[in-house]
């Protein structure tokens, strides 16, 4: 298994061409405190750059985009009712899908942990 | 061309206690402290929560017939306010509709107004040119600060004891620290408390003061907008602005007898005839029943899937527990039960009437 993250503040480990997907703390702490979560649903299919949720903290709403093609195969129930596991631990029981990637060559475009690092300085 | 965020004279304090600075209004306020909006929210609806709201308009009217000028461009009494008491009120303009809203307060040889922070660059011009024989006089050197909760009245009655003794929208002149400050027992977050207009060299070490009493903590700007929501309390530029009327908004509250049989302000024409026919659309509390906030722009359709107005202001109510919004809807809905729907991202979200305020208001009447 290896974790990517993407510039968006998602990160994505990945089993062979499945793969879970997240936001990253850093995302988490600058939202503040998460209220709601809106996911998309099992078999929804999406591309790079579509928005695949939107997550909303007690200050504004922001959406998540899809770091890469794929389909949900599921979305973390969990998180309707705990939204707030969003804050508390974003990269582990707080993931937000389960993907299958339609193309695991765009895995190249992500960061590995060092250049996300560098990224949030 | 943007000139840079001013600072209020408590920046260098925000920033010790860990304010996150955003630019608000032109100025660099914090938004929250490292407790957060929710905890900050929840501090002043148990406790006290104290707000930095230096950047407001602090102004100063002298003249011999003040009351009677206001009264020719806002449509509450003023003539009949008595010393020592503080009014909520508004401006109007030719159309009825509100050109800011502020607090006046008869202060015995002068009268006292505070406008929003948004607004002073309109409001004190415009006091000036209309109120005849008037001397304004904007107050720079003078921090205001607000203490809001429930206990408020330990944290400043013990530095304050004549703050105990305050009703519901009094004020007065009392020293704290040896300085002479102007307490007002009001503020905008639907719980009792206080705003205290502080000469500007004491004002950090008399918000110190405050805030080391055990049940007092620093709220930013995210904790106001939930409170006074929850509350019911318009916000201008969102819930009320120059297209808005006082009978729309539902404030005639603020407009006594006399004013409304009267007339004799911006706008009476429309608003008096709205007060008898009533109006075209309503301002109304809408409660989201799932769990997505609705925000400012989300349209309202009524049940069968007419659109009927939309939100002005909406979030997350932390002593709600959920969401909750405020809006427009067109005459003939509004009334509390009422089911509806709010369009989020495309989807309609079942949502319902409900009367304001969300939370029971908490003065000391």
């Amino acid at each position: 298994m290896t974790t990517y993250y993407s510039e968006e503040h998602e990160w994505i480990t990945v089993a062979g061409d499945v793969a879970m997907l997240g936001i990253t703390q850093h995302a988490a702490d600058q939202l503040g405190e998460i209220v709601f979560c809106e996911q998309k649903e099992a078999g929804d299919t999406f591309e790079k750059g579509d928005e695949i949720g939107v997550i909303e903290s007690v200050k504004a709403a922001s959406e998540i985009y899809a770091p890469l093609d794929g389909e949900v195969i599921a979305a973390n129930e969990t998180l309707a009712d705990t939204p707030g596991a969003l804050n508390e631990n974003p990269e582990g029981e707080a993931w937000i899908y389960k993907i299958k990637l339609a193309d695991v060559a765009q895995l190249d475009e992500l960061m590995d942990l060092d250049g996300y690092k560098a990224l949030i300085g | 061309m943007t000139d840079a965020p001013k600072r209020t004279p408590l920046y260098d304090l925000h920033v010790e206690l860990g304010g996150k600075m955003v630019d608000f209004a032109g100025w660099e306020m914090p938004v929250q402290y490292p407790m957060g909006i929710m905890g900050e929210h929840k501090q002043c609806r148990e406790k006290a929560g104290l707000f930095d709201v230096s950047h407001m308009g602090q102004v100063i009217l002298k003249g011999a017939d003040v009351a009677a000028q206001l009264e020719k461009i806002a449509p509450s009494a003023f003539t009949t306010l008595k010393e020592g008491k503080a009014r909520y009120t508004f401006f109007t303009n030719d159309n009825g509709g509100i050109m800011d809203d502020l607090i006046v307060s008869n202060a015995g040889d002068h009268f006292f107004v505070v406008v929003n922070a948004s607004m002073r660059h309109q409001d004190i011009p415009h006091m000036a040119k209309h109120l005849d024989g008037v001397e304004v006089t904007e107050i720079f050197d003078r921090a205001l600060v607000a203490v809001q909760g429930p206990t408020a009245e330990n944290v400043v009655g013990d530095l304050c004891p004549a703050a105990r003794d305050m009703k519901f929208m009094e004020t007065l002149v009392a020293e704290i620290e040896g300085v002479e400050c102007r307490i007002s027992r009001l503020g905008y977050t639907g719980e009792d408390g206080y705003e205290i207009s502080i000469p500007e060299d004491k004002s950090v070490e008399i918000t110190r003061a405050f805030l080391a009493h055990p049940d007092c903590e620093p709220a930013g700007l995210g904790a106001r907008d939930s409170l006074r929501l929850e509350a019911g309390l318009c916000l201008y530029g969102n819930d009320i602005d120059n297209d808005t009327s006082p009978v729309e908004a539902s404030l005639t509250w603020a407009m006594q007898k006399r004013r409304r049989e009267e007339g004799g302000f911006p706008g009476a024409a429309r608003i008096q005839k709205e007060l008898t026919e009533g109006a075209g659309r309503k301002l109304v509390g809408i409660k989201p029943l799932g769990r997505a906030p609705a925000r400012q722009g989300v349209e309202v359709h009524c049940a069968e899937g007419i659109p009927i107005g939309s939100i002005t202001s909406g979030g997350f109510g932390p002593t709600v527990g959920g969401p909750v919004a405020m809006g427009y809807v067109a005459a003939g809905h509004g009334t509390p039960g009422e089911q509806v729907n709010l369009i989020i991202r495309g989807k309609a979200q079942p949502a319902e009437i409900v009367a304001l305020p969300f939370v029971t208001q908490n003065y000391k009447r």
